[in-house]
């Protein structure tokens, strides 16, 4: 599947550790990339964070702000879809089967004479909620488990890294075929629940390294050496500073689950009609393509779109975690 | 380094265990194998239980598992539901889609690493931003619209290529599709390289090689590629049981008789024993698979050595 597709970034494990360094680099490493001045008045007096720069640094980054604006318009159109698509994605008028573009109806009509424009509109709200339900259970569930096995290592550890091994070792898309073919179950949720099941793996791993690599700074030594108890150098400690590669990492999978939720449902097994979704547009088009090849072209790009903005999103918030990588 | 091969070996066998496991109990326990034995009906009660008992589903799961990972290790993988011997069934798929992912690899090789050296080598350069975009691009755009959108450009509408790929499914048809196929992998490749020549072109032993006078190319070929590949081989490994798993997609796509057709007919027609067949092979590709990339890292990094 393609979400096992990504560039390792062992660097970005490294990034986390920016946040507390003295000020004297970050403020060095600033000045260099800012012209003085421009950096208003108030954050020379105490320390910024990691994230309140890397939200300065995301603030003024173009790809930031268009990938930020599409999310934001596919979430609202995916929350109230009627606003700009009224009619009904399941009325269809087989009359006009394969028409295209007409004054109303921009995008033509699909090899059933379904309004493709209200078709594709109405898609987003499938995209959107597996993307984003996915990802949700994805990230808590990898992020728990790989910090609890980082942290305290030992034998959880090593069985929780073998069973990764397992899951890693099942090519995606097969593994969804074989799951959901035998489900009936038309909604979401089967697909959401593959997801987490063999997304985890990959959120433990980067979980599980960060974990480990911040557990041996100097700062959290000192804690443990006040007697702090595991629970809160975990969760003041350790934490804060780990969790920036599970961000990065999880915003590009939710395009890539989007993705898949569309390869899944192209191949008649994800969501079925009469859902609403683009993987089942575009393989209701595949037949049709020599005479209606805007059927197959609308929904194509709407996912393609999707999944890019998600995707640059990710890479953005990368880069402004991880100024090195410049 | 025998030693090192022995204890790989002895780790791979948990997860080949593992995976197989969980791939039988999907099929097994979720879905019912003895339902496609009879067709589009339902099967009649008594002749579900003689064919239960015939094929020993009525025994514990864990039974039955290890009979038939008994027989696969004998060389039988048990019969199709149309009566065909699954053993057959590989022999007619596995040729197809291994050319198929040969393809796919020779492309990610050729043309990713090519690209990545390029890029890499002219970092924030126009032709970087360029690639850089064109990857993102691709990477974002799932095989299955690719793969519909070239078919759709260059079998239809431009009439280069014929739209479905034919039994036989010979070299030159399957350039296309093994290009789709890549098409994901082809651009992680390229910015993996990008990435690691940009990073190593800094280094000190491509500075010495440089004020040593040797010529620009063979500092290139030489002394950064070779260097820089480590990360890209370890990619392609783990990518060659990707790709052999992707081609479902693209088969369906361009209609190749290969492992994807085989397997998606067999989970159509609930044929437990082609699925969980196919998938032990697909499994065992990509642990092996694993297993010479990581062999493969004391060939092109002299600094590791495997006691």
């Amino acid at each position: 599947m393609p979400e096992q597709h990504y560039e390792p970034e062992p660097a970005v494990a490294g990034a986390a550790i920016g946040g507390t360094v003295d000020v004297g680099v970050e403020e060095a490493e600033t000045l260099e990339k800012r012209p003085k001045g421009r950096g208003g008045p108030g954050p020379r007096d105490r320390p910024r964070s990691l994230w309140s720069d890397a939200w300065r640094d995301l603030r003024r980054n173009p790809v930031f702000i268009i990938s930020g604006l599409v999310i934001l318009f596919l979430v609202l159109i995916s929350l109230w879809p009627s606003a700009i698509a009224s009619g009904s994605p399941l009325k269809c008028d087989l009359a006009r089967a394969q028409e295209g573009s007409r004054p109303g109806h921009p995008f033509g009509f699909d090899g059933q004479g379904c309004d493709v424009y209200t078709r594709t509109v109405h898609g987003a709200r499938t995209s959107v909620t597996v993307g984003v339900l996915a990802t949700l259970g994805v990230a808590v569930l990898g992020s728990v488990l790989g910090a609890l096995a980082g942290f305290f290592g030992g034998v959880w550890d090593s069985v929780l890294s073998r069973v990764t091994d397992v899951f890693f070792a099942i090519p995606v898309v097969l593994g969804g075929l074989v799951l959901l073919s035998v489900i009936t179950s038309n909604t979401v949720w089967p697909v959401i629940g593959f997801i987490v099941l063999l997304g985890w793996p990959q959120i433990f791993r980067i979980a599980r390294g960060s974990v480990i690599t911040v557990k041996q700074n100097d700062y959290v030594q000192a804690a443990r050496a006040l007697g702090a108890s595991p629970s809160r150098l975990m969760l003041r400690h350790i934490a804060p500073n780990a969790v920036a590669p599970v961000i990065v990492v999880a915003t590009i999978a939710l395009g890539t689950y989007i993705a898949l939720e569309a390869t899944l449902s192209y191949l008649g097994v994800g969501l079925k009609p009469p859902s609403v979704s683009w993987g089942i547009d575009i393989s209701a088009a595949s037949p049709y393509v020599r005479n209606a090849p805007h059927a197959l072209l609308w929904p194509s790009g709407a996912l393609a779109i999707t999944v890019l903005a998600f995707i640059m999103l990710g890479d953005a918030v990368r880069d402004a975690l991880d100024p090195k990588l410049r | 380094m025998g030693r090192y091969v022995v204890q790989r070996l002895l780790q791979m066998i948990p997860v080949f265990v593992g995976a197989t496991l969980l791939i039988f109990l999907m099929v097994n326990v979720m879905g019912d194998p003895v339902a496609g034995l009879c067709g589009e009906r339902r099967c009649d009660p008594a002749t579900a239980g003689r064919l239960r008992q015939e094929f020993g589903l009525d025994r514990p799961v864990w039974q039955q598992y290890l009979t038939y990972m008994g027989n696969v290790f004998t060389g039988d993988f048990g019969t199709a539901f149309n009566g065909q011997e699954v053993t057959e069934l590989m022999s007619t798929a596995f040729p197809v889609t291994i050319r198929l992912t040969l393809i796919a690899i020779v492309f990610e090789v050729v043309v990713g690493v090519t690209l990545g050296v390029v890029t890499g080598l002219r970092r924030g350069r126009p032709v970087d931003t360029g690639v850089l975009l064109f990857t993102l691009v691709v990477i974002s755009v799932p095989t299955f619209v690719t793969g519909l959108l070239l078919q759709l450009l260059l079998g239809v509408k431009w009439d280069w290529i014929r739209p479905s790929v034919s039994t036989e499914a010979p070299f030159a048809e399957l350039l296309l599709p093994g290009l789709v196929l890549a098409s994901v992998s082809l651009a992680y490749v390229t910015r993996l390289t990008r990435t690691s020549i940009a990073e190593n072109r800094r280094s000190d032993y491509v500075r010495t090689a440089v004020a040593k006078g040797l010529p620009r190319r063979r500092v290139v070929v030489r002394h950064l590629l070779r260097n820089s590949l480590i990360p890209v081989v370890t990619f392609i490994g783990a990518d060659i049981g990707f790709l052999m798993g992707g081609a479902i997609v693209t088969e369906r796509i361009f209609n190749i008789h290969g492992v994807g057709y085989q397997l998606y007919q067999g989970i159509l027609r609930q044929s437990t024993q082609t699925v969980v067949g196919f998938v032990t092979v697909l499994v065992l590709v990509f642990l092996v698979a694993n297993l010479v990339v990581d062999l493969l890292y004391a060939v092109l990094d002299p600094r590791i050595r495997y006691a």
